[in-house]
């Protein structure tokens, strides 16, 4: 009895403002946008019984989904929000996977240390470290001032409100989510296969591509899906440091709600953003589920 | 002793600096006298008076933290039940269902979660404000505290609740007098990430906030849109000092605390 | 003079079982841990369960203790049956093969951590704690933690804690599995002590068999969650019902044959029959096997006078063990025998070497028949 009451709980609470809500944003989709409060038809009413839920679903279509998939800003911005995730993804695995290696690397008194200094940033506010950005890659910002200092250029370049002001700022607060899995898989590997590859004729760089980095695979895979599908739906990086050209969905979807208070069709974006995450993060479990059959 | 060539060296060196530079600059300059933030014009902590003499970004801090405070409590408690079902709940109706609703709002964007709530409060006509904030938050973040709760548990001997129960105990008195006091160390963690999830939030905070509530995040947000500003970077400094302090002394805590029930452990075997 | 009568419950029609097993059954999904097991335990034993691990031993234990429930069949303890009753109300007790000692509780606290569910006044509370402290030697050690004392420490700790109570039933879960061989043998007859001062019943779990043949008045032997054989001590080793038993317990040698005469085993071409007990008559023309404990063959360079049974061999083999030496002898048709004898002097020189012609030789009720 009391364990049905513990399993309740945290069950209707989950059901009731995360499930349902979803149903109501897929509901909402379908529905027609109008100027009203709530500014969408139809409502459900109930008071009418069978034929009020009947003449509800009658008046349900696709109609936003269509208007989605005619206005080519939604196609370029689910594109272009795929684009700028992968491209930082790849490049936070560039950027991280040095510094998870050099970690597991260093000897096992700093590790812990190191470890500490990742995952600072994590507890630090996610809009201040978004916000550090703006000051570096403004025009008279200290990247360019630096740079005008070094005598590498002579007019500032043009940083913030682009597309690569965007890949900079997802590579910086999602480090420690790529850095993390891979330092774990690395910290794993034994260093005697290391030794028994090049015993057997392996170079270092070799036995590098050939042991080290299979071996840290199941990590390298699992900080990509923890930096990607975050990436993807992300909205305070695109709208802080990317420009008026950078399409993101996020960014999409917010303004359709708030600025444009067009609730039906920034449902149907957020609907889509969900299919679209789907495959990425059932590949995610996959590896996951993988992983933890291959430790046992 | 394996000693580091000079490319780990330097992609630590590297990799650190470019972790910790922008938060520095960001640190020095609150500190900046001339309100132009890329000019240095001499020291002084004027921001932080005026920071404070700030009546709105007080307003803001002070519903945050309420927020964050009541918010974490209760996601504390739902986590930790729902990582107890999910470790010792053993098979019950709908349970992949379940370990589902409590891993999907991990992955899920924020703006989805947002809206969805908004949407709910809406429709059943609550009115927008701290409670809003609180209920939304709540529920993103009971998932990280079952996750954080979960892992310990798996990893918990069970044949401790069971000596419990050997020596008389109910089920639920093991719980309180065995179990809870072993898993404390992640059930506070649990919420203390739980109450930074919730400090940290814009996306969701904005969504469910009414004209009536307005957290910090969302003041910061307004305000960073339109451009650098000397009192968010003090503002700015004053958080990252907190954490700071907050996760170095947790870890020399804890890392005193491991090293002496180790040393404790050798001694007893001598 | 006193004459005790040996403690033998079993032996007692009249005496009636603590614990009865009746037809109890286990089973988790498809695999059947407990096969319609029937078992009588009687107050004041010392009961061990011995088996293979997955023999089913540790289920049976979780049965006592109220953690697993029967499938089908009934448990009663002193006549009431225990399927209803949760774990935290029966009056049996468990030490966990862990110890599961509280981390976070004092030695005094882990003691006084049952005592106190079952709401026992302070002083009273304060007395049993002391009393327990006492009968396990750890009274220094009342204000330390769990981690701050050493594992035959801790072990005594979760013995106290467990026998706290005064449970009718003490189970113990490969209670000295985790101690080193030395502070083992030490603490088995510590645990004797203590099983006998308390008067408590105790069931043990283990896998090592000396430990089992050391402390128990009886042993169970298990194997695929039935019961093979229960027996004390010595009738399990020299009275083995199975050729299964008789290889688990000990070393045995195991000679297969058909009998030519009720006394007779014809087991090889070419050697004389083997004389087996006179308690057991075969069936003429069975197949039988006839199990020799390598301690009971006598090595010898040159024939004895008298012998019932009689071999001819090369050594093999020599184990040197110390106390004893074993000698693996091939016969002339390829069987491989294993003599054992005690090394009472000094070796200046070995008795026998590699490659040695020898003589084994036993006494017909040396060996034990079993079916085969």
């Amino acid at each position: 009895m009391r364990r049905a009451f513990l399993i309740c709980i945290p069950y209707f609470w989950l059901i009731a403002l995360f499930f349902i809500p979803f149903l109501i944003v897929v509901k909402i989709a379908l529905s027609d946008s109008m100027l009203s409060i709530p500014p969408y038809a139809p409502k459900l009413d109930i008071s009418a019984g069978w034929a009020g839920l009947k003449a509800f679903f009658a008046a349900l279509d696709f109609e936003n989904f269509t208007f989605l998939a005619e206005d080519d800003l939604y196609w370029k911005a689910y594109l272009s929000s795929v684009k700028i995730a992968a491209i930082s993804t790849l490049l936070t695995l560039l950027v991280g996977f040095p510094i998870a290696y050099g970690m597991a690397q260093s000897a096992p008194e700093w590790r812990p240390t190191l470890m500490m200094l990742v995952i600072l940033p994590f507890w630090t506010s996610f809009l201040i470290r978004v916000y550090a950005w703006i000051g570096i890659l403004s025009n008279e910002g200290f990247l360019n001032q630096f740079l005008m200092w070094l005598g590498i250029i002579s007019d500032p370049l043009i940083i913030l409100n682009t597309n690569t002001a965007v890949y900079i700022g997802i590579v910086y607060t999602y480090l420690p989510f790529m850095i993390l899995p891979i330092y774990a898989s690395l910290e794993k590997l034994d260093s005697s296969l290391l030794e028994a590859g090049q015993d057997l004729g392996c170079s270092r760089v070799s036995a590098f591509w050939l042991i080290t980095i299979p071996l840290s695979k199941a990590g390298i895979i699992a900080g990509c899906f923890l930096v990607f599908i975050p990436a993807l739906g992300e909205f305070v990086i695109p709208s802080l440091l990317g420009g008026s050209k950078t399409l993101m969905i996020g960014k999409v979807l917010w303004e359709e709600f708030f600025s444009n208070r067009d609730w039906p069709v920034a449902s149907a974006v957020a609907v889509i953003l969900l299919l679209l995450l789907i495959i990425p993060i059932i590949l995610f479990q996959r590896n996951e589920q993988k992983n933890r059959e291959a430790e046992q | 002793m394996r000693r580091l060539s000079w490319f780990n060296v330097t992609s630590l060196t590297l990799g650190f600096a470019f972790l910790y530079i922008p938060m520095i600059i960001l640190v020095i300059y609150s500190f900046n006298e001339s309100k132009l933030v890329t000019v240095w014009s001499g020291f002084s902590a004027k921001w932080y008076g005026e920071l404070f003499q700030n009546e709105a970004f007080m307003r803001a801090a002070w519903v945050t933290i309420k927020v964050a405070f009541f918010s974490s409590t209760f996601a504390t408690v739902l986590g930790t039940m729902a990582a107890y079902v999910i470790v010792r709940g053993g098979r019950f109706y709908g349970r992949t269902l379940f370990s589902g609703f409590i891993y999907a709002p991990l992955v899920m964007p924020e703006v989805i979660t947002g809206l969805s709530l908004l949407l709910l409060f809406i429709s059943i006509g609550l009115d927008r404000g701290v409670l809003t904030i609180v209920l939304a938050h709540t529920t993103f973040s009971m998932c990280y505290v079952s996750v954080v709760v979960s892992s310990r548990l798996a990893s918990f001997d069970r044949a401790l609740e069971e000596a419990a129960l050997d020596l008389g105990c109910t089920p639920f008195d093991a719980f309180r007098l065995v179990t809870l006091p072993i898993i404390a160390p992640a059930v506070i963690a649990g919420w203390l990430l739980a109450f930074t999830l919730s400090l940290d939030d814009l996306v969701i905070a904005s969504f469910t906030a009414g004209p009536s509530a307005t957290t910090l995040p969302i003041k910061i947000f307004s305000s960073v849109r339109l451009g650098v500003s000397p009192e968010i970077n003090a503002l700015s400094t004053l958080m990252i000092a907190i954490v700071t302090f907050g996760v170095l002394s947790t870890s020399i805590y804890s890392k005193r605390a491991i090293a002496r029930q180790q040393k404790e452990e050798q001694e007893a075997e001598q | 003079m006193n004459t005790q009568e040996p403690f033998a419950p079993w032996e007692n029609p009249a005496e009636i079982p603590l614990i009865q097993f009746k037809n109890v059954t286990k089973k988790f999904g498809d695999f059947t841990a407990i096969d319609g097991l029937n078992l009588d335990i009687y107050a004041r034993e010392f009961f061990a369960l011995l088996g293979p691990s997955g023999c089913g031993k540790t289920t049976l234990m979780r049965l006592l203790a109220g953690f697993e429930t029967p499938t089908s069949g009934q448990i009663t303890l002193g006549g009431t049956d225990l399927a209803p009753i949760p774990p935290n109300k029966r009056a049996v007790n468990m030490m966990f093969q862990s110890y599961a000692l509280f981390p976070h509780l004092s030695v005094a606290d882990n003691i006084a951590f049952g005592l106190k569910r079952s709401g026992v006044g302070r002083d009273a509370l304060q007395a049993r704690v002391d009393e327990m402290l006492k009968l396990v030697q750890l009274g220094k050690f009342a204000n330390r933690k769990p981690h701050q004392i050493s594992g035959g420490q801790r072990q005594r700790v979760a013995l106290a804690r467990s026998l706290a109570k005064a449970p009718k039933l003490l189970l113990l879960d490969e209670p000295l599995g985790a101690l080193d061989k030395k502070l083992r043998q030490e603490t088995q007859f510590e645990l004797m002590d203590i099983q006998e001062s308390t008067g408590t019943t105790f069931v043990i779990v283990t896998h090592d068999q000396e430990e089992a043949m050391t402390v128990a008045s009886r042993v169970a032997i298990m194997n695929h969650g039935k019961l093979e054989q229960i027996d004390t001590p010595d009738g399990i080793y020299e009275t083995p019902n199975s050729a299964y038993v008789a290889d688990f317990i000990g070393e045995v040698n195991l000679i297969q044959g058909r009998a030519t005469a009720p006394h007779h085993l014809d087991w090889a071409e070419g050697e004389i029959p083997l004389n087996t007990p006179e308690q057991s008559p075969m069936d003429q023309g069975r197949e039988y096997q006839l199990a020799i404990r390598p301690e009971k063959i006598n090595v010898t360079a040159q024939p004895p006078e008298k012998a019932d049974n009689l071999v001819q061999g090369q050594v093999l083999d020599i184990a040197y063990l110390g106390n004893l030496s074993t000698y693996h002898v091939k016969l002339k048709g390829g069987q491989i025998i294993k003599a054992q004898s005690a090394n009472s002097r000094r070796l200046s020189r070995r008795r026998f070497t590699w490659e040695d012609q020898v003589y084994l030789s036993w006494a017909a009720s040396a060996g034990v028949v079993l079916d085969k």
